[in-house]
């Protein structure tokens, strides 16, 4: 394919553009739009980015990040061989795998239920109500949790003596072995409505055609649902899942912390992210959380890449 | 279409199922809404569920005269207003400016953007660099460090992108400038991103407690979300405090149980007045908030 290049090259007479500097002048209020983002993205992102270096100092609030001592990988060593360590790696793991077993599913199931109502007022009422959690804050929502797994008079405790299920209250928000199942349930019950609204649009591109031929050939709505439905929005199901395997040491924040303070659940509650926040802004040890930090970002990075590669494999990525 | 019997049963299980996760999903609300109309000190004998049985409006007559609350409600409105308004005029123009053809440093600005999706220094540099800007214990700081949203930024330009060249073209034949070509033509148009994004800001605005509780120690600075957590914070240890102190005197006992019990009236009431304008803003909004999640899950 050598001669119509030439040809090209002979037709169109390479014309001089104007020096960089000059072009770059000429559109200035372009420029001018684009640097005021560049200059907060600079100051908010990437100076944290290099404050994290702080991780390998003695940082002192006195002598600020340029004045401190250097002391190396000590206090990830120290992050390592604590106690801490194995406890706040495991709570991250298990909540995250929790969320992910059961969180992830449930909407997809929800949708699949959403899209056999015919009634469409109904669906549309039931649309609007689950999707109302999503947007109250995990303040409320906490609010809401400890209301009703309240010891004192909560309304579960209420109905389980109602019904004969148990003599005394239970004091759900202080034991331990009850934590993560209320973590799971509370994330289930803000999130559920909200997550389906993608499936149930990857539902809606699916080709009725296909539905049409399978009731033609007597296959029950049941069958129709595992035979058409669910492999068509496949695709949908596996990017979310890879995006969610990216983020699997964000554990939660706002929820840990608010459901999971009080000192007894600390064994169970814990998690890399509440961790750091504890040691670091309540207790002050700045360059000990940092590293806490860090390490969990440098994995949490590595996840990501991980991810997104996959997800790219499956035919799109994150951008 | 006629139904099979097996049909009919999955339809009617997928019904009752809907329903019972409708009553589910509306009777925390419905409840702790129960429990702020009700007498404080008729709570406290508990059985109180779907019904108030001493009803009466003096816990919001508390909470509405009760200076904190108000400033920290007024806090929050002044915040959700500027913090929406900050961060989409600068998000926005910011999306405009890489979604121009032929910008000098297209490439790398966008890259120079997108890595604060894949690296971030994590809580505590960013603690300190707020605290050594003179942040702390100020109003911006719920404003300022959120000002540009890179997410919201992809999503902004991918709209911008979609619209037709003509209409920026034929500006510039007329002789607009790059300002006059968005603020007068490309502004109007984005209606229905402008709306979604602004949404999403504002929500997360008016729901973050977060950034108030590091940052700011001024308990007249704090937001109502974060007031909020701080009352049923000291609720939750008094009721606990109360459990511990069974048996050490049924008087002392029965008093702060008393008192644990009339204050979750008032947090009650509290909580409804800071879920109320979610709730109200929400039936008509909701529309653009799916809209949104599926452009923003178009790029994913």
């Amino acid at each position: 394919m050598q001669t119509p290049v030439t040809a090209n090259t002979a037709v169109s007479v390479p014309r001089r553009q104007k020096p960089l500097w000059r072009r770059f002048l000429a559109q200035w209020q372009v420029q001018l739009m684009i640097f005021p983002a560049l200059i907060f993205i600079f100051i908010f992102n990437y100076i944290p980015m290099y404050g994290v270096l702080m991780a390998f100092q003695d940082y002192s609030l006195f002598k600020g990040f340029f004045g401190s001592t250097w002391a190396g990988f000590k206090h990830f060593e120290m992050f390592f061989n604590s106690p801490d360590f194995f406890r706040v790696i495991r709570n991250t793991i298990v909540i995250s795998l929790l969320k992910l077993v059961i969180n992830f599913p449930a909407p997809i199931l929800l949708a699949l239920m959403l899209n056999e109502v015919r009634n469409l007022a109904f669906k549309k009422i039931i649309q609007t109500i689950s999707y109302l959690p999503h947007f109250l804050s995990w303040v409320i929502v906490s609010g809401f949790t400890i209301s009703i797994l309240s010891v004192d008079n909560g309304s579960l405790n209420i109905s389980l003596q109602a019904l004969g299920l148990i003599d005394k209250p239970i004091n759900f928000l202080s034991l331990p072995e009850y934590f993560w199942g209320i973590i799971v349930t509370t994330n289930l019950w803000k999130e559920i409505g909200f997550a389906t609204i993608v499936y149930l649009a990857a539902i809606a591109g699916v080709n009725p055609s296909l539905y049409e031929a399978a009731s033609i050939d007597g296959a029950s709505k049941f069958k129709q649902i595992f035979l058409i439905t669910l492999p068509s929005i496949t695709p949908v199901i596996i990017i979310f899942l890879i995006l969610n395997i990216g983020s699997l040491l964000n554990a939660g924040f706002d929820d840990l912390l608010l459901l999971g303070r009080s000192a007894m659940l600390r064994d169970v509650a814990e998690v890399i992210d509440t961790y750091a926040y504890r040691i670091g802004i309540i207790n002050n040890r700045f360059s000990y959380a940092a590293a806490v930090g860090l390490f969990k970002a440098v994995i949490s990075v590595g996840l990501l890449t991980m991810a997104n590669f996959l997800a790219r494999r499956a035919g799109t990525s994150l951008w | 279409m006629k139904l099979s019997s097996g049909d009919k049963t999955l339809q009617t299980f997928i019904y009752f199922f809907l329903v019972l996760l409708g009553l589910a999903t509306l009777y925390p609300f419905w409840n702790s809404a129960v429990i702020s109309f009700n007498l404080g000190l008729d709570t406290a004998k508990g059985g109180i569920t779907f019904w108030p049985r001493a009803f009466t409006l003096d816990n919001y007559k508390i909470v509405f005269q009760n200076d904190r609350i108000i400033d920290a409600f007024a806090i929050s409105l002044l915040r959700t207003a500027a913090g929406t308004v900050i961060s989409i005029f600068f998000t926005a123009i910011f999306a405009y400016g890489l979604s121009v053809k032929g910008v000098i440093g297209k490439k790398f600005y966008m890259i120079f953007a997108i890595i604060t999706m894949y690296f971030s220094g994590g809580l505590i540099p960013f603690y300190l660099l707020n605290r050594e800007l003179g942040l702390m214990d100020t109003f911006w700081v719920m404003v300022i460090p959120t000002a540009v949203s890179v997410w919201n930024m992809i999503i902004f330009r991918t709209f911008f992108m979609g619209l037709p060249d003509g209409l920026e073209e034929s500006a510039k034949i007329d002789g607009a400038s790059t300002f006059g070509i968005f603020f007068k033509i490309v502004f109007p148009l984005s209606g229905p991103v402008l709306a979604t994004l602004s949404l999403f800001t504002a929500v997360y605005h008016w729901n973050d407690w977060f950034t108030a509780t590091i940052f700011i120690n001024d308990a007249k600075l704090y937001p109502i979300q974060t007031l909020l957590q701080q009352i049923m914070n000291s609720n939750t240890m008094s009721e606990q405090l109360s459990i511990a102190s069974q048996g050490s005197g049924a008087a002392t006992d029965a008093l702060s149980r008393m008192q644990s019990v009339t204050s979750k009236s008032l947090t009650m009431a509290t909580m409804m007045v800071a879920t109320i304008p979610i709730v109200l803003v929400y039936p008509f909004v909701q529309r653009f908030f799916v809209k949104g999640v599926l452009i923003g899950s178009l790029k994913e």
